[in-house]
């Protein structure tokens, strides 16, 4: 066939877009003035929309009004400002890694991003002289495109490792050690530092020394993922101190990061990734192959937002003021899973409920099954996503009541 | 025992390791004349009044939302993109069959359209379909396909050094001889690094010859009103192919004509042949722009997308790109009147006959040696000089150096023979390709007898 044929039969047919995209679709379609989605990634607040924080629009207007003109393409590396703050926050100034420079920090366009360019170095030059080319752990259950993301950069062994007991709905630890310590050596093990998702779930600081004893034991590698950091407790030290322990026990990790939650700036696509290395040395040649790899997926990440999050996290009084503002996301989001698990054990729904506030963070398992959870949606027009995870904050004072009702009627309700 | 312990150092980008040096450099004279980015007359950088005014628009509106954006990116910035590239009374967009996927800079349109073809395109699996890439090309294209899985990327003749100017024969013959199906990637406008383009009665005999033969179209565009000043005028290649019907993509960057270098807006178009067949190409895109940012950032999409979809905003960004285009163009005028001024032995005239940012001097690696450690003018290896470096205040200085690199460093490659023409010639197409070092050494090795002027080839 000629030119004009170029894709007749080449693109397959896929289904018609994602399961997070026939949700939206759905919800979109859907004429019930109760109607509530409660499956997004980002915080709404209590008028149910996702805003800017005062102090992130404060310093871009600050910034837009600067005369002082903008530089050309900036470094593939990022911001070196935001690079060195977004290292600061992740390990802590006095590190030890940090102090002794053998950290690699680069700034990235978003969370998937700093996945992604961590992926790559790990195909690349993880143990090159054993041609490693995986295993990699997830999680179980984990975020849907995690596996994609390590295939997408050529790593095709993705396996699971025990992590959310459906019964107990909770972290099994036991069960998850076990996997560990059963895993080959060289494997690469995906944690979530703090509020896991989709389950909202953590673990205490006894439970990540065990992992990081078997980590260890098993010379295994952690790929350490930080979305929400401060988002969950409100307290930047302790969503992260996972990272913090593991650095200090002088082990080699990687860390995405990102800005987005915790500073309103979803669409600015602020990430970030740190390499923690064992030696000073290894720095320079470590930089200069993630800039490579950088240079043909993006070739420089966007300024603007990484600017911002340089700015506050660089002055104490912007930091104070920022830490303000995420306090009371947090604290809003652990009050309505408070008010969430009280009405419904009032209203005596089926089942133990405290989990809600034994989770942290915007997301949270509710336990709710498939079958539950289609019945949610198409009888009760609350949306959740098809494994039960809900976006907490999408919850306010006009929608609760039918939430609340709805989840009872799902599970008392015999169909 | 680190993990990391057998991690080569990666060599460096051959651009940037020029900047490094020449921010090192103290010399009171120094001139950058490398790195692709628009100078103003005072060689700062340009934020367009445009961008300034559309900035301050978007901070101060209080209904932005502020979600993430869609993964194929902001709805009204992608159909703005398609519009500004095929034109606003474009059939295929009337058909349906137009669309595309915001990404992060040109590279990242090339990445994506890169990565879909070598998932998808005739066929599953092409890491064996041959990439074609102009000799010489922008250093990244190669990489960026490797990189996407392709293992078979090949030039394509492209420059001719001798007549300093489009090698139409061999790159025609190229499109003949490559095999059904193979992808090229053609710059829609002033080429990088050459500033020479095919006419347009070039353009067609490419496109009869590509149709014929089943070649997949790729274009690379981030110059387009760069080149000309003219948004249609530049975009004329890339509009006569889809006219032929081609299915084909278009990397665009709107880093240059946008200046919006730091907030990565690119934009890979999508012509499929029908609107089924491109919404099935944009739902595998999104599968893979999904494993590789998820969200593009929003701040720059927003920029282009005020700008391009009100009139007023619009015509006020022609016009500073329509600046920035007369500002090249007038360098250009004046560093081939100067040097036909000095007596520079050799024909200037491909100076003001190429297009865009660059030009290819027809300068040597010898003489561009030269040029950096005696002048430290920076220049790339291959001859190559971004004009936006040239200034009111720099440009005798200019002139007169590259006068004096021509009349004192006349060693160059000799053509007596056909051996050595022909390996002159492969030299000169490697040019894009290998790094500056390894050509240096390869000019030295061909031997060199008495001196010739300039202009013999």
């Amino acid at each position: 066939m000629r030119g004009k044929h170029a894709m007749r039969s080449t693109v397959r047919k896929t289904p018609a877009g994602s399961a997070k995209a026939r949700l939206m679709f759905a919800f979109k379609k859907d004429t019930d003035t109760r109607k509530a989605y409660l499956a997004g990634r980002e915080y709404y607040s209590e008028e149910g929309t996702t805003f800017e924080l005062r102090l992130v629009q404060k310093i871009k207007q600050q910034q837009s009004a600067d005369p002082t003109s903008r530089p050309g393409y900036p470094s593939s590396l990022g911001v070196r400002e935001f690079i060195r703050r977004a290292t600061e926050v992740a390990l802590g100034k006095s590190s030890r890694a940090v102090v002794e420079d053998r950290v690699l920090g680069v700034q990235t366009p978003g969370f998937t991003a700093a996945v992604r360019l961590g992926a790559e170095l790990l195909r690349h030059w993880y143990a090159v002289r054993t041609v490693w080319c995986g295993p990699v752990y997830l999680s179980s259950p984990c975020d849907d495109s995690l596996a994609g993301i390590f295939q997408a950069a050529g790593i095709q062994d993705i396996r699971e490792y025990y992590y959310w007991d459906y019964k107990r709905r909770g972290i099994c630890l036991e069960k998850l050690l076990e996997d560990l310590t059963k895993a080959p050596e060289q494997s690469v093990v995906v944690l979530s530092a703090s509020a896991h998702y989709p389950t909202g779930a953590a673990l205490s600081q006894n439970q990540w020394a065990q992992i990081a004893n078997v980590i260890m034991r098993r010379r295994l590698f952690p790929f350490f993922l930080l979305p929400p950091q401060a988002l969950c407790y409100g307290d930047l030290e302790q969503g992260v101190w996972p990272v913090r322990y593991c650095a200090s026990q002088g082990m080699e990790l990687l860390c995405a990061q990102s800005f987005s939650h915790c500073f309103g700036l979803y669409g600015e696509a602020v990430g970030h990734l740190l390499c923690v290395l064992k030696q000073k040395s290894l720095l320079f040649p470590m930089e200069s192959q993630a800039d490579r790899i950088v240079r043909l997926l993006w070739a420089q990440p966007s300024a603007g937002g990484a600017c911002v999050v340089a700015t506050v996290l660089g002055n104490p009084a912007h930091l104070v003021e920022w830490k303000e503002e995420v306090k009371r996301i947090v604290e809003r989001c652990m009050l309505i899973r408070e008010i969430l698990r009280e009405r419904l054990r009032l209203l005596g729904t089926p089942g133990c409920w405290d989990h809600l506030t034994q989770q942290g963070g915007l997301y949270c398992f509710t336990g709710l099954n498939g079958e539950q959870v289609d019945f949610l949606s198409k009888k009760r027009h609350v949306y959740l996503l098809p494994d039960g995870c809900l976006n907490v904050s999408a919850i306010n004072s006009r929608n609760l009541d039918n939430i609340v009702e709805s989840i009872h009627l799902a599970l008392t309700t015999s169909d | 025992m680190s993990v990391f312990g057998d991690v080569p150092l990666a060599p460096p980008v051959a651009v940037f390791k020029l900047s490094a040096d020449f921010r090192e450099d103290g010399h009171p004279q120094k001139v950058n004349l490398g790195v692709g980015a628009y100078r103003t007359d005072d060689c700062q950088p340009w934020v367009l009044p445009v961008v300034k005014k559309v900035e301050r628009l978007i901070v101060e509106d209080a209904g932005l939302n502020h979600e993430y954006l869609p993964i194929l990116g902001l709805p009204e910035f992608r159909s703005a993109s398609s519009k500004v590239a095929l034109g606003d009374g474009s059939a295929a967009i009337k058909d349906g069959r137009v669309g595309g996927v915001q990404a992060l800079g040109g590279t990242g349109a090339l990445r994506i359209g890169a990565e879909f073809l070598r998932r998808w395109y005739n066929g599953v699996n092409n890491t064996a379909t041959p990439v074609y890439v102009s000799a010489p090309t922008w250093e990244n294209h190669n990489s960026v396909f490797a990189d996407a899985g392709f293992k078979d990327i090949r030039p394509y003749h492209y420059w001719d050094a001798a007549k300093r100017g489009l090698d139409l024969a061999g790159l025609l013959d190229d499109l003949e001889k490559a095999p059904e199906h193979s992808v090229f990637v053609l710059h829609a406008c002033a080429h990088n690094p050459t500033g020479t383009d095919p006419t347009r009665e070039e353009w067609k005999q490419i496109s009869e010859i590509m149709k014929r033969r089943s070649l997949f179209v790729f274009f690379d565009s981030a110059y387009q009103g760069f080149a000309s000043g003219d948004l249609d005028k530049d975009a004329w290649a890339i509009r006569y192919f889809v006219s032929e019907g081609f299915e084909l993509f278009i990397a665009q960057s709107f880093s240059k004509n946008f200046g919006l270098y730091n907030e990565r807006v690119g934009y890979l178009t999508v012509v499929a042949r029908d609107s089924e067949n491109l919404s099935r190409t944009l739902s595998q895109m999104e599968k893979i722009v999904r494993t590789t940012w998820s969200n593009p950032p929003s701040q720059g999409a927003r920029i282009v997308s005020k700008t391009l979809n009100c009139p007023e905003l619009f015509a006020e960004w022609k016009s500073n790109v329509k600046t920035m285009a007369d500002r090249v163009l007038l360098m250009r005028d004046q560093l081939k009147a100067k040097l036909q001024a000095l007596g520079t032995p050799g024909t200037w005239d491909h100076i003001t006959q190429q297009i865009g940012m660059f030009s290819f001097t027809g300068l040597n690696p010898k003489q561009v040696e030269y040029m950096i450690a005696e002048k430290h003018v920076y220049l790339m290896a291959s001859g190559r000089i971004n004009m936006c470096g040239l200034t009111t205040s720099n440009i005798d200085y200019i002139a007169q150096s590259i006068h004096d690199a021509v009349t004192k460093k006349s060693h160059f490659f000799r053509v007596e023979n056909k051996l050595n023409r022909s390996l002159g010639r492969c030299l000169i197409n490697m040019v894009g390709v290998f790094s500056p070092d390894v050509l240096c050494c390869c000019a030295t090795l061909l031997p060199q007898k008495e001196k010739t002027s300039f202009t013999d080839h």
